[in-house]
């Protein structure tokens, strides 16, 4: 359950934001998770209405974007999207390749007044 | 809540008789600001700098990884018996509790500090940075970092190692690379343990390495056993080396 720790981070990194643009109200906070971030979002949801618990991020809502995930094939240099990490290339059946995107965990955004 | 109007700002439509422009509204609106920073970027950031620690004292260091049962203590009383003459070690434990597995590295007579998570899941690298402060790294070639058994959470946390190294044991299932990708695509090494139970157990070492190339292209796999000793040899050999390039990298800088 490693997503705690990702959204006590997540709680910091918002209330640091919010204190420094003197924010009274939070209605949301927006992530970028990559398919491939290994966090589950369902678990992200469940953490944050937990850490936000009796802070200004109490009642907001953590709105999680998907980054597909996208790779290079190392044999012959096609992008192709990736499902999962055993998704093997589609034009030439290699396996082995190079993640372009998808590991993203970035807190894109906040809504405030 | 508007003081004009009486409005909540989260149902601002102009309903009114008497229209009003949001200038005339005293509080202020609502207004999305970017942020754009990576969740993982403090820990990222102290991984760095222990890395940057690492480089400067010239000590090669390995995040162990496994489900627990492996054998990652074991693997580390057989290599710390059989190199620490040769080679200054230290070692950092992660468990959620107990100090059982620094009690059998501290039986081995190598300087070993304890971490305990308690609820925690992994290791993360603001633990590791002040677990080093237990150590007198100038005397340290090499560091082994035996992190929490779990084989999914410590993939995502960079404690500033120069390899992740997964240990994965006979009586686990040759799948394991399949069903935790993301742990064996963060490891450039892998170990499969325990080979002396093969004729005992139904794991397929062939497939098990085809398993862990599709996930990770080109990983280094070991076969051993920390019962009988089989196959450490090697894995002793490729240690030497990493420590005494990292030795001479440090060397050559000055």
């Amino acid at each position: 359950m490693h997503e705690l720790g990702i959204t006590q981070s997540i709680v910091e990194i918002a209330l640091r934001t919010a204190t420094g643009q003197a924010a009274t109200i939070i209605h949301s906070v927006t992530l970028e998770v990559g398919a491939l971030a290994g966090v589950v979002p369902d678990a992200l949801l469940f953490c944050y209405e937990a850490c936000s618990k009796e802070t200004l991020l109490e009642g907001s809502r953590l709105i999680i974007e998907e980054i597909p995930a996208r790779a290079r094939c190392r044999d012959c240099a096609t992008d192709y999207p990736l499902v999962d990490l055993l998704t093997c290339c589609p034009a030439c059946g290699s396996a082995a390749s190079d993640l372009l995107c998808g590991e993203d965990l970035r807190i894109k955004e906040m809504e405030i007044d | 809540m508007c003081i004009d109007c009486g409005c909540a700002p989260t149902d601002h439509h102009h309903h009114h008789d008497a229209p009003h422009s949001h200038e005339e509204h005293t509080v202020q609106r609502r207004k999305t600001i970017s942020i754009e920073e990576d969740i993982l970027a403090k820990n990222n950031r102290l991984a760095a700098a222990n890395r940057t620690l690492f480089a400067d004292k010239g000590i090669f260091t390995l995040n162990l990884v496994s489900s627990p049962g492996s054998g990652k203590t074991s693997l580390l009383e057989m290599t710390l018996s059989a190199l620490k003459n040769e080679i200054s070690f230290a070692v950092l434990e992660g468990d959620q509790q107990t100090a059982n597995d620094a009690d059998r590295i501290a039986a081995t007579g190598v300087p070993v500090h304890q971490i305990n998570t308690g609820a925690g899941c992994h290791l993360d690298a603001h633990m590791v940075g002040h677990g080093l402060e237990h150590f007198n790294l100038d005397a340290v070639q090499m560091l082994m970092i035996e992190n929490v058994g779990n084989l999914v959470c410590p993939a995502a946390f960079d404690l500033g190692e120069d390899f992740k190294v997964s240990l994965l044991s006979v009586t686990e299932g040759e799948d394991k690379p399949l069903k935790y990708p993301q742990m064996f695509r963060a490891s450039e090494i892998m170990l499969i343990n325990k080979i002396d139970l093969l004729p005992y157990v139904r794991f397929d070492i062939a497939r098990c390495r085809e398993y862990a190339e599709r996930v990770h292209p080109g990983i280094k796999i070991f076969e051993v056993s920390c019962y009988s000793g089989e196959g450490l040899d090697e894995w002793y050999a490729w240690l030497g080396e990493q420590v005494s390039a990292k030795g001479l990298m440090v060397r050559s800088k000055g």
